[in-house]
């Protein structure tokens, strides 16, 4: 009795208080909009792979697939004529070799802060971008590893980088910050792809239910006899294909359990991963006693520029894919929003550092290191450093604006801009600082031949490839996590009540 | 008697779904589970289920990985084959630390990914529930709960009976 009146006047003082301060309504924007239902997402994600090809599709694929074999004759003609072919000369020995490697794992960066450091932070909105952004993660950290792979000379002597004993029997040399980063990006691909497919079982599961019941309801019509034999052939090809890599998931209680488990463990793990990358990547710079490259602001440098960047990419990509498939409903303004202002706080402490590395070569009275800056900015690849302090530091201070926000072909050019500029970043720190350094009588210029503009022109359409493939055969976005944000999904809700509880 | 794998009911929203699995819970059914097509906040301790034992999957998959890749450095460049580079030292717990550090990730996320399908008793590719037109749909917006046969307190008729009450719907006898 005493707990039910003491109960009713903790009522009363609460809604008391409340009449007070009046509270104001808040009203967060859904992260699934127009009241979709758990069906529509369903067949909204899973149709994408389901249904015919598209003919732009095709189109994209042979495009793509043409860019691509730039890389592939590149590579054929560097290996079979010697490394001569590229640019490199003294004293500048790292050359767009390096500037797209960096560039390139950089991109990366994004996928995996997107689906670990804000699923650890609890972001909802990361569910219907993080598939795509961690198919582009893996796909940019293969067109990554191609530079490095190659850039050893003798590509066939690249397994002395393991830790086996080469034809000398002599084990790799840990002491040096290039065995690390064989270490760390190998690590990052394969974490990678085990987070990527482990958030896909449950949808791969799906995908295999639904050819299953398309099959057992054996209901093929529409098209001509030949096309309804595909569809149905499609459909056995289905069903073992995604029953493989769904390894008999059934959507168990007990299933969600140890999933949802190993998923936050994932992200755990993968959150230290993702700095640590760039942060050693950082360190083949850092590392050397070179003006420029000798400063201890790179790691947090380096792995805002890869996010930042990172950022960019998934924005050109996903703004198209968003307008192609219809999915306003699933990528949001408020997804769009979001990821213009981590491009604008990246963007910000790429800037922040720019001016940064001024200030410490002024205050660290180092003649070289001062000389170093101001070479960069005022010497012979002034160009390029315009190039990145435009692209990097007033690109994103326009996402200041909702206007601009709001804009998606405005957002998607500004998008290209951030890739544009961050791949001058690279370039300016690799190449300047090895052109100028000591020695005056050592000085060089550097500039790319033929060979390195096409091979790395040629991994894009690497990219694309990898990423039409994807689109076409698996989860464009995670099922599962679209319909854990729907308010349809809350255990707590009130049966026909429009509100949610907060809990 | 063993023909029969069991009997799955349909529940018709989340909330209604959730309270029947802590009702099947505390009926004191023992081999049963809840079936959606995405995770259920909170339906773990709904169930009655403990807490995941994956972490220590992933805790023996680190513990492997930093020590595999101390030794492995020790091994290789102090012990044998030591090489001179520079004036560093052979061996140093600093220089090898990014090695130990991305082994330690590596195989911890090994042990992560393995210790799901452990614990989850997967690849089982094949399941009688997938027998089911009912229960494929729970990959749509079915939401289904599935008492076994195997369970002690599992009677054909009473089970059916509990699972109308606790308001199932589309009961059906899935076949094994």
């Amino acid at each position: 009795m005493a707990t039910t009146t003491q109960d009713s006047s903790m009522d009363a003082t609460n809604a008391a208080l409340l009449s007070k301060v009046q509270p104001a309504e808040l009203n967060e924007q859904p992260l699934v909009t127009n009241n979709r239902d758990f069906n529509w997402v369903t067949d909204k994600i899973c149709r994408i792979v389901e249904t015919r090809t598209p003919t732009w599709w095709w189109i994209c694929m042979a495009v793509a697939l043409m860019t691509a074999s730039f890389t592939g004759l590149g590579l054929l003609w560097l290996v079979s004529t010697g490394v001569g072919v590229w640019g490199l000369a003294n004293p500048i020995n790292w050359g767009w070799a390096i500037v797209n490697f960096v560039f390139w794992i950089g991109i990366g960066h994004a996928g995996t802060l997107i689906s670990a450091v804000l699923c650890l932070l609890k972001q909802g909105w990361r569910t219907s971008i993080n598939r795509a952004a961690e198919a582009m993660t893996i796909f940019a950290v293969v067109c990554a590893g191609i530079f490095p792979l190659f850039h050893v000379g003798r590509v066939w002597f690249a397994w002395w980088l393991f830790p086996i004993p080469n034809s000398n029997v002599i084990w790799p040399q840990f002491r040096s910050p290039l065995e690390w980063d064989v270490f760390a990006v190998s690590t990052y691909g394969t974490v990678s792809v085990l987070f990527w497919y482990m958030g896909m079982i449950p949808d791969l599961g799906v995908l295999r239910d639904r050819a299953v019941q398309r099959l057992n309801k054996g209901v093929y019509e529409g098209g001509g006899a030949i096309a309804n034999k595909l569809a149905e052939g499609m459909d056995h090809f289905r069903k073992n294909f995604y029953a493989i890599l769904a390894m008999g998931w059934r959507n168990a209680g007990n299933h969600w359990r140890n999933y949802e488990m190993a998923y936050l463990v994932l992200a755990g793990l993968s959150t230290p991963l993702v700095l640590s990358v760039h942060t050693i990547v950082s360190f083949d710079f850092a590392l050397a006693v070179l003006p420029g490259w000798h400063t201890t602001i790179f790691p947090p440098y380096f792995v805002a520029g890869a996010i930042f960047s990172g950022f960019g990419m998934v924005l050109t990509l996903m703004l198209p894919l968003r307008a192609l498939y219809g999915l306003h409903d699933l990528i949001t303004q408020r997804h769009i929003d979001n990821m213009c202002k981590i491009c604008l706080g990246t963007g910000s402490i790429v800037g922040y550092a720019y001016i940064m590395e001024f200030f410490i070569a002024w205050y660290g009275a180092n003649p070289y290191e001062s000389f170093a800056f101001i070479n960069r900015a005022f010497g012979q690849y002034w160009w390029a450093y315009v190039m990145m302090f435009s692209c990097n530091v007033f690109t994103p201070q326009l996402f200041w604006f909702k206007k601009v926000r709001e804009n998606a072909a405005l957002v998607w050019i500004m998008s290209i801009f951030i890739n544009v500029g961050m791949w001058f970043e690279r370039f300016v720190i690799t190449v300047t600082s090895l052109a100028n350094d000591f020695l005056p009588t050592s000085w060089g210029y550097y500039s790319p031949t033929m060979v390195d503009i096409l091979t790395f022109f040629g991994t894009f359409g690497l990219f694309s490839v990898l990423f039409l493939l994807f689109l076409r055969f698996l989860p464009l976005m995670p099922i599962a996590e679209v319909k854990f944000v729907m308010p349809g999904a809350d255990p707590h809700a009130h049966h026909g009540d429009e509100k949610i509880d907060q809990h | 008697m063993s023909e029969k794998y069991g009997i799955i009911a349909s529940f018709p929203d989340t909330p209604s779904f959730f309270h029947a699995a802590e009702k099947v819970r505390d009926a004191g059914y023992k081999n049963w589970d809840t079936y959606s097509s995405f995770p259920v906040h909170g339906m773990p301790e709904a169930q009655g289920q403990p807490r995941s034992k994956v972490p220590v999957f992933t805790f023996l998959g680190g513990i492997t990985g930093f020590t595999v890749g101390l030794l492995m450095v020790w091994w290789m460049n102090a012990y044998d084959y030591p090489i001179i580079v520079r004036a560093q030292p052979f061996f140093s717990p600093v220089f090898p630390f990014p090695i130990m550090y991305e082994l330690t990730i590596l195989l911890a996320a090994f042990g992560t990914l393995g210790g799901m399908f452990i614990t989850n008793l997967l690849p089982q590719h094949y399941n009688p529930l997938f027998n089911s037109d009912q229960f494929l749909e729970v990959s749509g917006d079915r939401l289904v709960i599935a008492i076994e046969a195997r369970d002690a307190q599992y009677d054909v008729i009473a089970t059916r009976q509990f699972l109308e009450e606790i308001g199932g719907t589309d009961i059906e006898e899935v076949s094994a």
